[in-house]
């Protein structure tokens, strides 16, 4: 009989306990299974000249931000004032993904809108993107100095996120 | 037949119209008629549902049928990571392109299924398949359900032995087989 009051309530708790924990869960954040993991080995052609060849190693010696960004993706316009800034103040050394653009429309839209990347990885098919477990632009990936991924960013960077996340991952690297 | 487009057009202001206003012989012409024309927008209907699909279909070569088949069905098991709830294989989205071909590309390199599976769960993670493998921490996902309904079956099991113990104990007029149906 006390194990008939008792039960219901336990069960109504659980699966409240199980329901309420899920809730301001963001389903479209997923764990990142590359983070903590080593870079993704790549060989592509520079987009501002076809003639440069980038890959991991001649990328690696310093920590970096490589940011995934299209001519196609308006969300990039909206995070470009911030990396720009953040670049400009020599606060981060920023790389470029130019993802499944094509090179006039990526060379276009970095004059209209500013160019601050140091280097600029050209993949128009996605294919490093898909090493990269990319799956919309943009996002951003900190590179450590030995080639390993700190964070991966999905969606436009915030200054809040610059400070909170990307600033100290990128200075904790470059002191020994 | 010549003028019946004229006639459809100047006679028959459309729906409207209702059949009963004409004599017997014009209401059959004209239910003829409509239902001809009815006929040819449910066709027209029917092919345009087709064309949606055609139009998404990328040009991939396929040495044969079965290479095709076993192509369409991995892709239905991998899910979009862009649009969640849409398989690669019904997803638009610009990611889910690059994968199909991808995926083409190892297949057409001699790949197996698990092969090509591996390589996406290692970029994307285990989110990426419909059916996630059965481990520690997918156990409660496949086996939740039946562990309630087992519970639930038992707890039902239990309710309905003791109330046909007590049931005989009960002042209840009725006969004994009259009260177990009662009891559904």
């Amino acid at each position: 009989m006390r194990l008939g009051a008792v039960l219901p309530l336990a069960v109504f708790a659980l699966i409240g306990v199980l329901l309420w924990s899920g809730i301001g869960k963001d389903p479209k954040v997923l764990p990142s299974v590359l983070v903590g993991r080593s870079a993704p080995e790549f060989s592509a052609p520079e987009l501002r000249d076809p003639n440069l060849t980038h890959s991991k190693a001649s990328l690696s010696g310093e920590p970096y931000l490589i940011n995934v960004f299209a001519s196609w993706c308006p969300s990039c316009r909206v995070e470009h004032p911030v990396l720009e800034r953040y670049a400009r103040e020599g606060k981060i050394r920023l790389v470029g993904l130019n993802w499944k653009d094509e090179r006039a429309d990526a060379l276009a839209w970095l004059q209209r809108f500013g160019d601050p990347y140091e280097e600029i990885v050209y993949d128009p098919d996605g294919r490093i993107g898909i090493d990269f477990g990319v799956t919309a632009a943009p996002e951003s990936f900190v590179i450590s100095a030995d080639g390993a991924i700190l964070y991966k960013h999905i969606g436009p960077l915030t200054p809040e996120d610059m400070e909170t996340k990307v600033l100290p991952l990128l200075a904790g690297k470059t002191t020994p | 037949m010549t003028n019946l487009p004229e006639r459809m057009g100047a006679r028959d202001p459309g729906l409207g119209t209702r059949d009963s206003m004409a004599g017997p012989r014009g209401s059959m012409l004209r239910g003829a008629r409509r239902s001809l024309g009815a006929l040819f927008v449910s066709l027209a209907l029917v092919l345009l549902a087709f064309a949606a699909p055609l139009a998404a279909i990328e040009p991939l070569e396929f040495k044969d049928r079965a290479e095709e088949q076993r192509y369409q069905k991995l892709l239905r098991e991998l899910r979009c990571l862009q649009c969640q709830n849409q398989s690669l294989a019904d997803s638009d989205a610009n990611v889910a392109g690059g994968l199909r071909q991808e995926i083409h590309r190892q297949m057409q390199a001699g790949k197996s299924d698990e092969e090509i599976k591996a390589f996406l769960v290692d970029r994307y993670g285990e989110f990426v398949l419909y059916r996630p493998e059965v481990k520690g921490g997918t156990m409660l996902l496949w086996f939740g359900p039946f562990v309630i309904l087992a519970l639930g079956g038992a707890a039902l099991l239990v309710h309905l032995r003791r109330r046909a113990a007590a049931a005989p104990a009960a002042p209840a007029p009725a006969s004994a087989s009259n009260r177990s149906e009662e009891d559904w």
